[in-house]
């Protein structure tokens, strides 16, 4: 069973942009899946989808073999965890611990279970003796981080991230790649960081203009000039994605 | 917390000829501050913010019609200066009662103490989403500051308020836009409505009795100054 089934999945906003255009994607259990695209390619758009934030104007999305639909919106996005861009958005309880706490109180966990799951997804991303702080008082690599565990906390089967290391420093960018190597999940990544990408996942998706337009091992995708410039896409400057780790 | 309120309920209710509960208020607001190794400068430093409201106070005494009394070569109304004085101690040790406890309490233990006293959720949360952002837009609003200045904006007359005024409209829309990322990462997250409840501390009774002490030593000495 695949993780991950989105099928001829398409999108418009209110306004008549159209974000999302028949786009396909498959992503097999514990799969690490790089979504990569110029900016208003509508990876977040589509990312927004798999949780059903956003609801599909035609197509389907799966998650587990469950299909995405009003019943069963909940249990999809406990399965669904999605880390969004500005940790600010995502920290919003007075204490860390809080936070942490809002996912599954909202799943109706209490008492010890609940303090367990607490304790786990912050362990998970080291940062347990900073329970009782509130959010403000934390560095960003640090608040990127307490942002991973409120969606650990779910207990999910698919981490979807929107730009995991923008404003991150190098350190802190290592740190928490450590983290995500160390969990054991279906990973899809939004990101402009190819080094990253290439060190993370081994499977990379190119998106442009709403619609996927490359697909296959992540070396290969950086490797292949014509299809990179096609989609906007360019390497750091020294980087040479051959480089095998 | 609950203390506290009721601390400065008493003090409000006492009779304003009788200076000498007065004092002792001050007196048992100086012993907790004390104990609770606040430094008093600190504590008098942040009185200050009154400042605005004794300026109305001051122009009491030269306002209010009836008794005059010659004072200092300044001819004043005698309940005008009762007023003054009213206003003045009651708003001081008010004021002292509230600073002492913002600074021996973290915002977060308000928060917890506020729904305790069952304050309804739906203020716990909005109290707590306000200071959980100030920081945010106060740095948004410092970033913006820096973009205006580094492009040479210093305004010295009125019309160039004009900027000022756009900053202030974006400031608003991106302050509302957050507000709807935090819904979506909220509703991600299994929101449905309705906020948890905060982590509950309990209050032993002992708390309760040490928390009372002081306001029933107030209350006492406001029952005595009524007889």
């Amino acid at each position: 069973m695949n993780a991950l089934e989105v099928r001829a999945l398409a999108f418009a906003y209110p306004d008549g942009l159209q974000a999302l255009f028949d786009v396909n994607l498959t992503v097999s259990r514990g799969e690490r899946v790089a979504l990569l695209g110029p900016n208003g390619a509508g990876k977040t758009t589509l990312a927004l989808h798999l949780n059903g934030v956003l609801r599909a104007g035609a197509g389907s999305v799966h998650v587990g073999g469950l299909e995405l639909n009003k019943a069963n919106l909940r249990e999809i996005r406990r399965r669904v965890a999605i880390v969004f861009q500005d940790p600010d958005d995502q920290l919003f309880m007075p204490t860390v611990r809080e936070d942490v706490a809002f996912g599954p109180v909202n799943l109706g966990l209490v008492g010890r279970e609940l303090d367990a799951r607490v304790h786990d997804a912050l362990d998970a991303v080291g940062m347990t003796e900073y329970a009782h702080r509130p959010p403000h008082h934390l560095s960003y690599g640090q608040r990127r981080r307490v942002a991973v565990a409120t969606v650990l906390a779910m207990q999910p089967e698919i981490l979807v991230m929107d730009e995991p290391t923008s404003n991150l420093d190098p350190a802190a960018k290592r740190e928490l790649a450590d983290i995500l190597q160390s969990l054991d999940l279906t990973m899809l990544m939004v990101t402009h960081d190819m080094p990253y990408a290439l060190e993370l996942c081994e499977r990379a998706v190119v998106m442009n203009r709403g619609t996927i337009t490359g697909d296959g091992p992540t070396h290969e995708i950086l490797a292949d000039e014509s299809l990179m410039r096609a989609n906007r896409l360019e390497l750091p400057y020294g980087f040479d994605p051959s480089f095998s780790r | 917390m609950a203390g506290a309120l009721a601390f400065v309920l008493i003090v409000v209710a006492t009779p304003r000829d009788a200076f000498w509960a007065y004092g002792v208020y001050a007196g048992l607001i100086v012993a907790l501050t004390l104990s609770a190794r606040v430094p008093l400068l600190v504590l008098v430093r942040r009185l200050t913010i009154e400042t605005p409201f004794l300026l109305f106070v001051i122009a009491l005494p030269f306002l209010t019609r009836g008794e005059r009394v010659d004072v200092a070569g300044m001819n004043l109304s005698v309940e005008g200066l009762w007023a003054a004085w009213n206003i003045l101690a009651k708003a001081t040790l008010g004021t002292a009662t509230m600073m002492l406890l913002a600074s021996t309490t973290s915002i977060t233990s308000i928060l917890h103490g506020l729904q305790k006293l069952r304050v309804p959720t739906v203020i716990v949360a909005i109290a707590g989403f306000m200071i959980r952002y100030l920081d945010v837009i106060a740095s948004e609003m410092r970033r913006m500051k820096v973009g205006r200045q580094s492009r040479g904006y210093e305004p010295r007359v009125l019309w160039q308020a004009r900027a000022l005024a756009s900053s202030a409209g974006t400031l608003f829309i991106r302050s509302y836009e957050r507000g709807e990322r935090v819904h979506l990462a909220m509703v991600s997250r299994g929101y449905s409505g309705v906020m948890p409840e905060l982590a509950a501390v309990e209050a032993s009774a002992a708390d309760w009795l040490t928390g009372f002490l002081v306001p029933a030593m107030a209350a006492m000495t406001c029952a005595a100054a009524w007889l």
